[in-house]
């Protein structure tokens, strides 16, 4: 089984490298001291099972969760007991391990593994517009940062850039127009202009070429306006 | 007050002498840097914060096999969420405790 170990602290990682060195089909492929950094891993690695500790400074290990689309078994490590109940809610999550953990008590844990078998085992963030959350996380000065996919109302394409608009903030991310679209819902977001992307939901008017959005006016492209005015309800 | 031991660490190993070294490297590293980090933000009367550093002591005091001062540890951290010192000099008479046995390590 290939497992990665998420954790800030050192010495747990330390801990449960140590522990995993016990059973003899468990490998060990990757270790990372915040969720941020395995997020990134998973994009572009499957794993079998993750060691995941659940109080982490700024991204917690349920937090990180909510990141994966296709979740591998997890096995909760931390120093909380009272984390257990909202750990098991998650049909992934095979045990919930307190630290300091014991051998026997690993051994165990890893067992349950082994007998739910490992059939989850690609994870990443979402990818395509059918298995899309309603969240999305964006790279910005090397942090993730969570949106509300239903908050944004506009993306524009800037050079290198794209500038997502939402009810409450506006972030300039380094991305295209054309990877963020497979990453939005399809019914809700459509590409009215080859700089454009626009939530449907929050279109004002639409007057001859343009939309209004918020206090934006959007140039619709010729090509792109039987799409959006099939899209509408129109009386 | 009760005595640290390496019994946690012994277990685990299971004669790995590497993996021994390592961990108490880390703890002799990292012990001594928390400490000074969890004084700094009580000067600051920052709460979260050191909640924050006696959750990763936390840890530490277990693997010294410090059953009754974890508990303590526990409870304190709880005290700090709320806004409250309470138990913060007992906490720190584990520092002296365990920073004796560490440093006595080779």
């Amino acid at each position: 089984m290939r497992c990665i170990i998420i954790d800030d602290e050192s010495t747990a990682r330390i801990i449960i490298e140590q522990l995993c060195s016990s059973v003899s089909n468990l490998n060990v492929v990757s270790q990372f001291p915040n969720a941020m950094q395995a997020i990134k891993f998973l994009n572009e690695n499957s794993v079998d099972l993750i060691f995941l500790d659940i109080h982490m400074p700024d991204f917690s290990g349920f937090d990180f969760i909510k990141t994966l689309k296709n979740p591998p078994n997890i096995i909760v490590t931390t120093s909380d007991k009272e984390y257990a109940l909202e750990a098991f809610e998650y049909g992934f999550i095979v045990d919930y391990l307190v630290k300091p953990i014991t051998l026997e008590r690993f051994q165990k844990a890893v067992e349950k593994v082994s007998q739910k078998g490992t059939t989850s085992s690609s994870v990443s963030v979402p990818v395509d517009d059918k298995n899309v959350d309603d969240v999305l996380y964006v790279n910005i000065d090397r942090r993730l940062i969570k949106i509300d996919i239903p908050s944004i109302y506009l993306i524009e394409s800037k050079g290198d850039y794209i500038n997502v608009k939402t009810e409450g903030k506006n972030y300039v991310v380094h991305s295209t127009l054309k990877k963020i679209e497979c990453k939005l819902p399809s019914d809700l977001f459509l590409k009215v202009h080859r700089s454009f992307i626009i939530n449907i939901k929050k279109i004002i008017d639409i007057e001859d070429n343009s939309v209004l959005i918020k206090k934006d006016v959007i140039p619709v492209s010729r090509s792109n306006r039987p799409e959006l005015m099939k899209r509408l309800n129109l009386l | 007050m009760e005595t640290p031991n390496l019994n946690y660490i012994k277990n685990l190993s299971g004669g790995d002498l590497e993996f021994e070294k390592k961990i108490i490297d880390i703890i002799k590293k990292e012990l001594p840097e928390e400490i000074k980090i969890y004084k700094t933000f009580v000067l600051e009367e920052k709460y979260k914060d050191i909640a924050e550093i006696v959750h990763k002591l936390k840890h530490k005091i277990s693997i010294l096999g410090l059953e009754k001062s974890y508990e303590l540890a526990v409870a304190f951290e709880k005290n700090l969420l709320k806004r409250e010192m309470l138990l913060k000099d007992d906490f720190e008479k584990i520092f002296t405790n365990m920073t004796n046995f560490i440093n006595q390590l080779k």
